[in-house]
């Protein structure tokens, strides 16, 4: 089937099978390979994409379905000059060590700052419930999350 | 050394590409004509495999190949033990492939290659597989009654059994004004890793050349079994390291898996990948931490502990893997933990059953035999009639008994002593830091519905294991440098540490560290890897090795050059410097390289303390952690932010492991857990509240840098803190198992005899 959205602000066109997913199409067609695969089956978090703006699992929503829809991924929220605010505040508190859960969080913290900015820890301990990270034990995520708030705030961005 | 990276809170390279999801893992790689594989597993526990037809899958749409045992001329593989390969063993060892029998749900029994996976998956329904079921072998209960074999030709479901002794261990107990012994298990869980497993193999049939990608932890090992089994010379073969997503130990040691890709590859002459899911992870990777304990202590009436003895029962699994000894030998040979106990005799049984063959998770056979001894400890100080904490603060060893001999294990001739530290001032800052006595309290005490307790519990965590470990520093040709390691990367920070311990022996800016290459079998002449908390102790003793030589090489060639005696040489970031005041640039020695070998069989301790504060709801069976301090000493800190990380995350899966994560069979050996929503992981909202204070009070003896291992001393006394904290809340019921599941709770708040 040929189906056709908009990624990190480009429009694509990509010709499918109907039982792929939107995680397996972004990284095995369109080469987004930020977009992590952890469970195929939508515990994990690891391939959160932004859908319309809602955070959304890659792994649970069909490619097709993506039909006109506009999806960002972590490559999508990220610049070649360095790293965004949020970024830089998952580095400054040692957010993330194998980095494979991470592109999920970063879209998954995003999502919940673009819509909270003032959201406490215990709101961003209940968003990013939804995503594992092995490595961390998530207390300097939490940390990091809520270090970004400012940068939030006003401009919604 | 001029320079401070070493301590300092550096933030990591390696940040800059998994933040922008430029992260390159294996699944990431695509190549040209690249077919992807699959794999049949066995779901059955126990069988004969009475037949397999592969030629429907063979006309499946989109198939190249369906390889099984039969394509293996010379006989199907062996995969050989990498640590404690014991004579005794070898009758365990795995296939790559299932031929004959089945012995576990998940073993591979054949591979099918396809344009893609899912064709692939396609043809796997297609295969015909007859498996005649064989009574299921499903804990060493069965296992010890050898009704049921896994191998015939063995005669026995017990492979070995490791002695661990001290003195006269008998005799202290004949003696004893106390004793009380316990009976005590830890459930089976394993080293999730949140990246599947994955291997990417690719066959150049005109060189002769493999190359292998998503190798880890030890790829040169790796290296020399592939090489063996596929018969070629390990200088044919390159084992790639992609950035690893997770690795706790059970990452990157031989599954069948890395035979079977290259093998596919080099059958079909075309690229091979295969991704493993997590149904698949859930049931192949190594399992982990299944033991019952039998355990005896004797004490004198005052508190010190005399002697430790008992039977330690652990459930293997189907087969022996490359690691699987270390837990089962750890488990007795540390059950006396950081305490002083003259006589020592505890047996450790390998009982083999119908599950995944086990092998090592951070703090291996430490988890286990931490939550016995220290659950043992409270009960053994109510019954004396002395406060836990003083108990503890009496059997702790004291720096002026260091370095302290530990049991020596048999069959294996392991003899080690701890190497430095004062355990007992560990103890006391981690309650002071906790506020134990303001706390204490709170013991039982039932507050808006929950019940309030107190648990502490001490740990030592080994690390550095030898032989060896190799490093090379190479000059770049703007004058910066390189470093190659040995050693490994599975997400610990390995870039960022390496480079702070470069910049400072080298006394160069820290941005004069260009890159810091890890992993690939290319890299150095040898390299051991990331296990036994070795990569910063071994790797980073290697690398000043490393830079000793480099700058016996840069004098050299400035000798040469300027024309005077290389004593006489200086080298400062930029330049070589002659006496006479002429100098030339670094850059222009480009190209120089020279590699360091650091050789150690000392290991170093690491050890500290696990205080936990929790708060257990009797309705719902819930432990909430109000507060939990752990304080580790691990002799030289490199990176406290990275070490905090390291800290934290273990507790994190330490308490996974105590309460929620439980991999589950049934009577037959089916297995019950093979998705994320039966295999509870611990997610952002359970665990919050936790801190840690990391010393550098007693540097190692055994390296130049004074370092310890530390990557899993927050995971050891984890089930023992909890478990004890859980014990003081519900007053007068003992927990004597893991996990603390809800329903176990309640069972345990159901036992008290006195509710």
């Amino acid at each position: 089937m040929q189906v056709a959205f908009e990624v990190n602000g480009k429009q694509v066109e990509v010709r499918v099978e109907p039982r792929l997913t939107l995680a397996d199409c972004l990284r095995h067609h369109l080469r987004l390979t930020g977009t992590h695969v952890g469970c195929e089956h939508g515990v994990c978090g690891a391939c959160t994409v932004l859908v319309d703006g809602k955070a959304v699992r890659g792994c649970l929503m069909l490619a097709v379905q993506a039909e006109g829809s506009k999806v960002v991924t972590v490559e999508g929220l990220s610049n070649d000059e360095g790293l965004t605010p949020l970024q830089a505040s998952f580095r400054k508190h040692h957010a993330l060590q194998c980095g494979f859960c991470t592109p999920g969080m970063i879209t998954t913290s995003h999502a919940l700052l673009s819509e909270e900015p003032d959201c406490d820890a215990d709101r961003v301990r209940e968003v990013l419930s939804g995503n594992l990270c092995r490595c961390t034990g998530y207390v300097s995520i939490v940390e990091a999350v809520l270090d970004a708030r400012s940068a939030y705030k006003g401009s919604g961005r | 050394m001029k320079n401070t990276f070493i301590g300092a809170p550096m933030e990591r390279r390696e940040d800059l590409r998994f933040l922008r999801g430029r992260g390159e893992y294996v699944d990431d790689l695509v190549v040209d004509g690249l077919l992807h594989a699959v794999i049949l597993r066995s779901a059955v526990a126990h069988g004969r495999i009475v037949s397999l037809d592969i030629s429907a899958a063979l006309k499946c749409p989109g198939v190249h190949a369906v390889i099984t045992g039969k394509d293996m001329p010379g006989g199907v593989p062996i995969i050989p033990m990498r640590l404690q390969p014991l004579p005794e063993f070898k009758p365990y060892e795995q296939p790559v492939l299932a031929h004959d029998k089945v012995r576990y749900v998940g073993e591979p029994i054949a591979v099918v290659l396809a344009d893609s996976v899912a064709m692939a998956e396609d043809a796997l329904e297609a295969i015909g597989l007859d498996i005649e079921s064989l009574p299921a072998v499903t804990g060493h209960a069965t296992a010890a009654h050898n009704s049921s074999l896994l191998f015939e030709a063995a005669g026995t479901n017990r492979s070995l059994i490791f002695h661990a002794r001290k003195g006269d261990a008998d005799a202290s107990f004949r003696d004893a004004p106390y004793t009380r012994r316990e009976q005590f298990s830890t459930g089976r869980h394993y080293g999730l890793t949140m990246e599947p497993r994955g291997v990417m193999a690719q066959w150049d049939a005109e060189r002769g050349r493999l190359v292998v990608s998503g190798a880890a932890k030890v790829p040169f090992f790796n290296r020399r079994i592939l090489a063996k089994q596929i018969g070629l010379p390990e200088t044919a073969i390159d084992m790639i390291e992609n950035d690893v997503g997770g690795g706790y130990g059970a990452r990157g040691e031989f599954y069948p898996e890395d035979f079977l890709i290259p093998f596919a590859a080099r059958h079909v002459n075309r690229p091979v990948k295969w991704t493993e899911d997590r149904r698949e992870n859930l049931m192949a990777m190594n399992h982990a931490r299944e033991a019952e304990a039998d355990i005896e202590i004797a004490c004198a009436s005052d508190g010190t502990i005399l002697a430790l003895r008992g039977d330690i029962h652990v459930d293997m699994g189907a087969y022996m893997r490359t690691n699987g000894a270390v837990g089962a030998r750890n488990v007795c040979q540390f059950l006396a933990g950081p305490y002083r106990v003259p006589y020592v005799k505890v047996d450790s049984h390998l009982w083999m059953t119908n599950k995944t063959p086990v092998g090592t998770y951070r703090g291996p056979g430490r988890f286990e035999s931490n939550f016995f001894l220290e659950r043992l400890i409270d009960m053994v100080a109510a019954d004396l009639g002395i406060d836990r904490v003083e108990f503890r603060r009496r059997n702790l060893i004291s720096h002026t008994e260091q370095p302290y001999p530990i049991a020596h294990v048999q069959p294996t001739d392991a003899k080690d002593k701890y190497d430095s530290g004062d355990y007992g001032a560990a103890f006391d800052q981690c309650l002071k830091e906790f506020g134990w006595d303001a706390k204490s309290k709170l013991s039982g005490r039932l507050i808006d519905g929950r019940y309030h307790g107190l648990g502490v519990a001490c740990f030592i965590e080994g690390g550095a294991a030898g032989p060896k470990e190799t490093a090379r520093l190479e000059i770049n040709d703007d004058g910066s440098y390189s470093v190659y390691l040995g050693t490994t990367s599975v997400g610990q920070g390995v870039e960022t540490i390496f480079a702070q311990i470069a910049a400072d022996a080298l006394e160069v800016p820290i941005d004069h560290i260009r890159q810091v290459h890890h992993g690939s079998t290319h890299y150095v002449s040898d390299g051991f890897g990331a296990y036994h908390s070795r990569s910063t102790v071994m790797g980073g003793s290697a690398l000043l090795e490393a830079t000793k030589n480099l700058q016996t090489a840069i004098r050299e060639a400035g000798a040469k050059r300027l024309g005077c005696d290389a004593s006489a040489i200086a080298i400062d970031e930029n330049e070589v410097f002659g006496p006479d005041g002429r100098s030339f640039p670094l850059r222009e020695l480009a190209g120089l390289t020279a590699e360091g070998q650091f050789h150690n069989h000392h290991h170093t301790y690491s050890y500290g303390t696990h205080a936990a504060h929790v708060a257990v709801d009797p309705k719902l069976g819930q432990i909430k952690i109000v507060d939990y301090v752990v304080v580790q000493d691990v002799g030289r800190v490199i990176n406290p932010m990275t070490l905090r990380g390291q800290v934290i995350g273990a507790v994190v899966q330490g308490l996974g492991g105590a309460c929620l994560e439980h991999l589950q069979y049934d009577g037959e050996g089916q297995f019950l857990t093979g998705s994320l929503a039966d295999y509870l992981l611990p997610t952002a909202s359970d665990f919050p509240n936790l801190r840690c204070v990391i010393t550098e009070d007693h540097p190692s003896p055994n390296n130049p840098l004074g370092a310890k291992g530390a990557g899993e001393g927050g995971i050891i006394a984890a089930g023992g803190a909890l478990a004890n904290a859980v014990a003081n809340a519900l007053q007068g019921a003992e927990p004597r198992r893991l996990p603390l599941s809800p329903s176990y709770i309640w069972e345990l708040i159901n036992s008290r005899s006195t509710p």
